[in-house]
């Protein structure tokens, strides 16, 4: 086992983390948190992969460069989402009403 | 001029760079600019079409970066085809905004942050229509993605924010299990272009591996069912034009980067299976969808289930385009041109339907199906609209969903495979059963008090746009004729011979 699939099952396991966390925990916050660390699973794997051949590969730094400049603009947008939820219904998780049983 | 030579540069840069002018302008000359939007992207598609037809498929290598840094669109028959569904509704879409919104504070804040980010959504959408690698999507989709949720919570209402919010965990989500494909894909092969891909590409177990995480997050983002509860709380809560172009283009954006990689990356001994996998949950996303769809009490979630119902339709091409694809390549073209044209034929006719809900909704003020009754009369425009529409989504001729549905289902009935046959024509029967619950109660000789006259611009996009989804049923050769231009040969040899 090489450092690179160290790093590579590191990130598979992250993203592993993050996705249970966004299916269970109910809290907005939480949900959010849980995608940056599957995000950052993601990330990571490709990072790893980058290490493959002789020298560095640039692409893949290029590719998390743009992932991540997504990623906080996406998580931003969802914060303040979340805010203007809480303060229009005073929740902080979906709730999930009946007629949307589907 | 260089403009002349690259008429797709606009249909990108147009629409984004008019979000930036209208941001900065507000309601100032909103007409005008809205008007040389649309103008702009017309004359934009037709150049387009024309240079496709003289040159065949071509590349278009923005600012001269090459791959894998720089950024290449791809044009031919398919993406095409899309650029002419985006243009189409995206004027009918605008054209019909300029007469939503209402003259209230709260109103006209919301237009003012309406217009730049509907415009980044076209724009957006294009570019998903024109990229031709597997990351360049990934940003594609995560920012049409951004701007519909955005324009769905416009109205701030609880639902609004809710399904919004819901929207956006999912499309999220399915963004990352894309993305992991494509890191997974990446690592393996070490290429991101569609064309350099499908000629590396070996059927591997990593191979598997990456079509499926990119499989899920596609149909997540195409709402297939059972990853379609959240279109419903989220297409039915959006502002009209919204829920119009989010079921009519955004969906299909998910839908459209499924089909380019089954066609053309996958290799051919996996996509049997997964073709198969896929049929399965469209006829399934037909049946429940309309059920769904027969029992609501509300005019736009009667219509956002119907979404669910029609994508099934187009999901079934995957299956019966894997028929013929080593023996009998009729079977093969004839479900390829009856799935897209199912993706123009409801696209056309579901962003009819919304805009015409729009209609009656701001006339009495409540989607309630029972407060519907009566405005036949009064609304003769929109109800023609909502007929139109209709005729086109039950798949009754001479609409654009009866060719689709025909290809699909004598596909179905030729090859002797009777359930696919079977599922679609149930699924008929239930859309005219749930259309009929709306043109019931349209029709009925009621007074229900309450009526705000609502703008004339309104009824005649709405019309306009149910008229188009007859008009290509009509004449369904010219986007046929397209649609051909730098596809695979099994995909299109069918109409070779009628053409």
């Amino acid at each position: 086992m090489t450092v690179m699939h160290l790093f590579g099952l590191t990130g598979v396991a992250l993203f592993c983390i993050g996705l249970f966390g966004v299916m269970t925990k109910p809290h907005l916050l939480k949900k959010l948190l849980s995608l940056n660390i599957a995000s950052a699973g993601v990330f990571l794997l490709m990072v790893a992969l980058a290490s493959r051949g002789d020298r560095p590969d640039p692409v893949p730094h290029a590719l998390v460069l743009t992932g991540i400049v997504i990623s906080v603009s996406a998580t931003a947008y969802a914060v303040g989402l979340a805010a203007r939820l809480h303060r229009a219904t005073g929740m902080v998780t979906l709730e999930v009403k009946p007629e949307d049983d589907a | 001029m260089w403009t002349g030579q690259q008429p797709e540069v606009w249909q990108v840069a147009g629409p984004m760079i008019a979000a930036a002018m209208t941001f900065a302008l507000g309601s100032r000359g909103r007409k005008t600019l809205v008007g040389v939007v649309i103008a702009l992207m017309g004359w934009s598609t037709l150049g387009t079409i024309v240079k496709l037809i003289g040159e065949g498929p071509y590349l278009h290598v923005i600012g001269g970066w090459v791959a894998p840094l720089g950024i290449t669109w791809r044009i031919d028959g398919l993406s095409a085809v899309m650029l002419v569904l985006t243009t189409l509704i995206g004027a009918g879409i605008s054209v019909y905004s300029l007469g939503y919104f209402g003259t209230s504070s709260r109103e006209q804040h919301n237009e003012t942050y309406f217009w730049p980010l509907w415009l980044f959504l076209w724009g957006s959408l294009n570019a998903v229509f024109l990229s031709g690698d597997i990351f360049n999507w990934y940003v594609t989709l995560e920012l049409s993605g951004l701007a519909a949720v955005a324009l769905i919570t416009l109205s701030n209402k609880p639902d609004a924010l809710t399904g919004g919010m819901r929207y956006l965990i999912i499309a999220l989500v399915a963004s990352l299990f894309y993305l992991l494909g494509v890191a997974l894909l990446y690592g393996e092969y070490g290429i991101l272009d569609l064309g350099g891909l499908s000629k590396a590409i070996e059927p591997t177990h990593l191979t598997m591996v990456a079509m499926s995480v990119m499989t899920i997050g596609l149909i997540a983002k195409a709402a297939l069912f059972p990853l379609h509860f959240w279109l419903p709380p989220a297409h039915s809560n959006a502002p009209s034009p919204v829920s119009a172009v989010l079921s009519a283009l955004v969906v299909k954006s998910g839908f459209y980067i499924l089909l380019r990689l089954v066609i053309e990356v996958w290799p051919a001994e996996m996509t049997h299976a997964l073709a198969q996998g896929l049929g399965i949950l469209g006829g399934a996303a037909i049946l429940w969808g309309s059920f769904l769809a027969i029992k609501q009490q509300r005019l736009k979630r009667l219509i956002a289930y119907s979404t669910v119902a029609q994508l099934g339709y187009v999901f079934l091409m995957f299956p019966l385009m894997t028929i013929g694809w080593d023996t009998d390549t009729n079977w093969t073209s004839r479900a390829f041109a009856g799935g897209i044209y199912q993706v123009v034929a409801h696209a056309l006719a579901k962003a009819s339907l919304f805009l015409a809900a729009g209609v009656l909704i701001h006339a009495r003020g409540s989607d309630d199906l029972e407060g519907l009754r009566g405005l036949g009369e009064k609304l003769p425009l929109t109800v023609t609209a909502m007929a139109l529409a209709g005729i086109s989504l039950m798949g009754i001729p001479p609409g654009a969903g009866f060719f689709a549905k025909w290809m699909l289902l004598t596909t179905a009935i030729y090859s002797q495979h009777w359930s696919w046959a079977a599922i679609m024509l149930i699924g008929g029967l239930m859309a005219v059963g749930y259309l009929f619950r709306i043109y019931r109660r349209l029709l009925t000789h009621v007074d229900h008090g309450t009526f705000h006259q609502p703008s004339r611009i309104m009824e005649f996009a709405a019309l306009g746009l149910a008229g188009l989804s007859l008009l290509f049923g009509l004449s369904s050769m010219p986007l046929l004729y397209v649609l051909r231009i730098g596809m695979p040969e099994q995909l299109t040899n069918y109409f070779w011979g009628m053409m």
